[in-house]
């Protein structure tokens, strides 16, 4: 991934810090509820689901299966024009939260809806970002 | 059932590439053509309701418009909803009148997106809705996250592109009959399957115009509507349907608040989907109103593009849908965009639509969806 200083890179809060650490890391992080069980889609300060803030911090396996994704043409910004056509996908992962990221060349040709995909990690701009990679 | 109140002014500007437009200007033209329309002077209006603008925003987009008319209204504000601000603007204003609150409240909205910044600009400002550590480092734009929901609807129901197609195809049909759409030249399948790729399976004339243009409408009260010139349209029932923002949060990728919005509004009305005349249904894609239409009740699932192809959305199909050409063709111009719709269901419910009258149009849907089929309202209007 081509990257320049206008990259609109994630600006961590104290909610979702714990998720970027994660992935500099190389772990994949999501948050259920100790309540009720519910797994989060995006970390925050309580359950989507019963508003328990009692959130616990888990790793995911990283396994997961296409629920969509699209090829884009059309990048909105300059920073992504050189990227383009890129594929964003977004991702059913096993645990239950879903995850939407952009793809690495060898798992854009098996890209399709169903098929089954590891989330692995990119470096942008000192960021790591989520990314789809080919299972085997 | 009634809601007690009652549009009983509508206009809108010329619409599309409207050098020396403004933001305000264009709110201020559209307010006083629905003043004059309802036949009402300004000093009637006790109740302003904006929207938001890109190419003047504002915290208090009400506020400045207000000054910028000379008015001193008794209630005044704005509401940002996306692509459903009009007609979530319309529910208020009702409420704002059958509580006695107000008499006469003008909902007006207006942007010059396309000569008041680019159209990279416009397109970049839009990608704003997309969330920002969990979509937009990843390069979403408006159009990518309604190809994301376009891609799985196919896979789901075996529905085609030819037949996404077949919708901007008769849209463009319907804005052939408006003397004023932003773009009126006729569309073959074929030219939008060839037009250029945004985000797959959208293509360029899969996706909603960009334009200047403002619309507005006057809601009054039962007895405040006896004051108004033009034969008035009563809101019968009216709902709304929240249910994610971020496409990443979407709680299903084929249904969505529209569901809910107009089950809502078809029970206050008192009818049911099969009663509509006209339906005049937010179109920012093709997939837009495809999926509205079915998850709504117009269509069975899968359905509303081979219905399209059919002629079913046409002037005398079943359901004659968005009659001025739509977003896709008649234009969109922000939060005016779904004002347009508005403004042409009064039209058709005033019998006052021209070549694109429906014959004995009597009920009317209208239908707002703002972010990623995120935001829905929806009405029903009787002549």
């Amino acid at each position: 991934m081509t990257a320049t200083s206008n990259y609109p890179l994630p600006q961590p809060d104290a909610q979702t810090r714990a998720y970027w650490d994660g992935c500099a890391a190389g772990i994949l992080k999501y948050q259920s509820c100790a309540h009720c069980g519910r797994v989060q889609l995006i970390p925050r300060a309580l359950c989507e689901q019963c508003q328990s803030a009692d959130l616990e911090w888990q790793e995911s396996a990283r396994l997961g299966t296409v629920l969509s994704y699209t090829t884009v043409h059309r990048a909105p910004l300059a920073v992504f024009k050189a990227m383009a056509p890129y594929v964003i996908a977004l991702v059913d992962m096993d645990e239950g939260f879903r995850v939407m990221a952009n793809a690495k060349a060898e798992a854009v040709p098996g890209m399709e809806i169903g098929a089954r995909v590891r989330i692995g990690f990119a470096q942008v701009e000192g960021m790591a970002l989520p990314i789809v990679e080919a299972r085997q | 059932m009634t809601m007690n109140a009652y549009i009983t002014g509508a206009y809108d500007t010329a619409i599309g590439e409207l050098p020396g437009s403004s933001c305000m200007a264009l709110h201020a033209e559209a307010a006083m053509g629905a003043i004059g329309d309802a036949g009402l002077q300004l000093s009637d209006i006790d109740g302003v309701l904006c929207a938001y603008s890109f190419t003047q925003p504002h915290l208090m987009l009400g506020s400045v418009f207000c000054e910028y008319l000379g008015i001193h209204p008794g209630a005044c504000f704005a509401i940002q909803a996306g692509g459903a601000s009009a007609c979530i603007m319309i529910m208020q204003a009702a409420a704002l009148v059958a509580s006695c609150q107000c008499s006469h409240v003008l909902v007006v909205t207006g942007d010059n997106r396309l000569t008041g910044m680019s159209r990279n600009g416009a397109v970049a400002a839009l990608s704003e809705v997309g969330h920002p550590q969990f979509e937009r480092p990843f390069g979403i734009s408006v159009p990518a996250a309604y190809a994301l929901v376009a891609q799985r609807y196919m896979h789901e129901y075996g529905v085609t592109s030819e037949q996404l197609a077949a919708i901007a195809v008769e849209h463009r049909r319907h804005a052939g009959r408006h003397p004023k759409a932003h773009m009126r030249a006729p569309l073959s399948i074929e030219q939008v399957l060839a037009s250029k790729k945004i985000a797959d399976p959208l293509h360029m004339l899969d996706c909603c115009l960009i334009s200047d243009g403002g619309a507005a409408l006057v809601v009054s009260s039962r007895d405040a509507a006896r004051d108004s010139r033009n034969k008035t349209v009563e809101i019968l029932g009216a709902g709304q349907g929240h249910t994610h923002e971020h496409i990443v949060a979407a709680p299903s990728l084929v249904d969505y608040g529209c569901k809910a919005s107009s089950a809502a509004a078809f029970a206050r009305a008192g009818v049911r989907p099969s009663d509509i005349d006209v339906a005049q249904i937010y179109d920012s894609f093709t997939i837009t109103l495809a999926v509205e239409l079915e998850s709504i009740g117009f269509f069975e699932r899968g359905q509303a593009g081979a219905a399209a192809a059919a002629g079913e959305l046409g002037l005398r199909g079943s359901l004659p849908c968005n009659t001025h050409g739509g977003l896709l063709s008649y234009g969109h111009s922000g939060a005016a965009g779904g004002m347009f719709h508005a403004v042409e269901a009064v039209r058709q419910l005033r019998g006052d639509a021209q070549e694109r009258q429906v014959d004995d149009a009597r009920l009317a849907f209208l239908h707002g969806d703002g972010g990623i089929l995120s935001a829905h309202c929806s009405l029903v209007l009787g002549a």
